[in-house]
């Protein structure tokens, strides 16, 4: 058993936000939540995901803003599909090759696409490394695996690989 | 002002209790398993925010805690749901 | 009904416009929900709830309580993250499972 902290990055957030729910900075409640998140990232590291560093956080905020932006904007564009029943372009799947490869941030990439209303997950095939997505409103394909690429991976591949 | 909150509040409860009875239709109506499923997940999240917005009408933060056992709660049941529906059992 | 009148105007309003466009937004979810004619369209409307329903709920009740009880109420941040961790699995098994389900031959 080695004797350093496992993700000392996470145990500090997760102290963090144990002294924030809790609303003090007391001794106590800091020496409790320290031993809690001891326990939950010994417990991470049973897991055996593959600890990563994180880098280059100003990709990781601007690819954070530009998320925020997509959910809100996409929000609003289903919201009038739905309210109005008309739409651009139809609905279907679309095949995307992927250069990423990190699974970490394949797992991001899943979160970002499944959070965002309009575009959902429908499968990834690890040897092709081909992401199967549908769109609710699918104007332009070739549109559609450019934004992809462009907005999200190419970020992702900077703080990945 | 403050009856204008409470008002309010109340319009948004009476929203999400519509939101949740479309879901209910959409969960009897199916017509397939997948939509139930579904359904059923759109209807924990509409309840989990009609909790918190409950909670912000009466003015405590109890209601949270509520939320957040109905949000692991929704979760655990829709995510072994999908899973069964994926391989026919939900433990392997 | 409670001490709401103890707010300044300005926190009331924004806190009633979160409140109602958060469950605005969570009831077209479920309007799409039951009105899109196929289940893989059917999967977008929900999404909406989950994302931009809880985020503007919550940051309502965080406003709302904060200025309640003059200091930070941060509890809706733990489902928050909640929120955004597990919606994408739930939603990936669905998808699998349909697409599965949905292969030639399988007449379930």
């Amino acid at each position: 058993m080695r004797s350093r902290l496992p993700f000392p990055l996470l145990w500090l957030s997760l102290v963090a936000m144990w002294l924030v729910l809790n609303g003090t900075i007391a001794f106590g409640h800091a020496i409790l939540g320290m031993v809690v998140a001891l326990g939950a990232v010994l417990g991470l590291r049973t897991l055996q995901v593959p600890a990563r560093r994180p880098r280059k956080p100003i990709t990781a905020l601007s690819l954070a803003s530009v998320v925020l932006y997509d959910i809100l904007h996409s929000n609003v564009a289903v919201a009038a599909i739905v309210l109005s029943g008309r739409r651009h372009g139809r609905a279907g799947f679309v095949e995307i090759p992927l250069e990423l490869r990190h699974p970490t941030g394949l797992a991001v990439l899943a979160c970002i696409i499944t959070a965002t209303p309009g575009t959902s997950w429908a499968g990834y095939d690890s040897r092709a490394s081909v992401l199967t997505m549908h769109i609710l409103d699918l104007v332009d394909d070739e549109a559609s695996i450019r934004a992809i690429k462009e907005r999200y991976e190419r970020r992702l591949m900077e703080i990945f690989e | 002002m403050s009856d204008f909150l409470s008002v309010s509040l109340l319009v948004a409860q009476l929203m999400l209790a519509l939101a949740m009875a479309f879901a209910v239709i959409r969960l009897l109506r199916g017509p397939r398993a997948q939509d139930r499923v579904l359904a059923l997940d759109t209807l924990y999240v509409d309840a989990m925010l009609l909790m918190i917005v409950h909670g912000m009408r009466q003015a405590t933060t109890l209601y949270i805690e509520i939320a957040l056992v109905i949000a692991m709660l929704g979760f655990v049941s829709t995510a072994a749901l999908a899973r069964f529906l994926l391989r026919g059992e939900v433990i392997e | 009904m409670t001490d709401f009148a103890a707010l300044s105007p300005l926190v009331a309003v924004l806190v009633a416009l979160l409140a109602i466009a958060g469950a605005a937004l969570a009831l077209i979810g479920s309007v799409g929900l039951l009105r899109l004619p196929t289940f893989y369209q059917r999967v977008h409307p929900p999404t909406m709830g989950t994302t931009g329903g809880v985020g503007l709920t919550l940051l309502a009740s965080m406003l709302l309580f904060s200025t309640l009880e003059a200091r930070p109420v941060v509890h809706e941040i733990a489902i928050a993250v909640f929120m955004f961790v597990t919606t994408p699995v739930t939603y990936m098994l669905l998808m699998r499972a349909a697409v599965h389900r949905d292969r030639p031959g399988d007449e379930r």
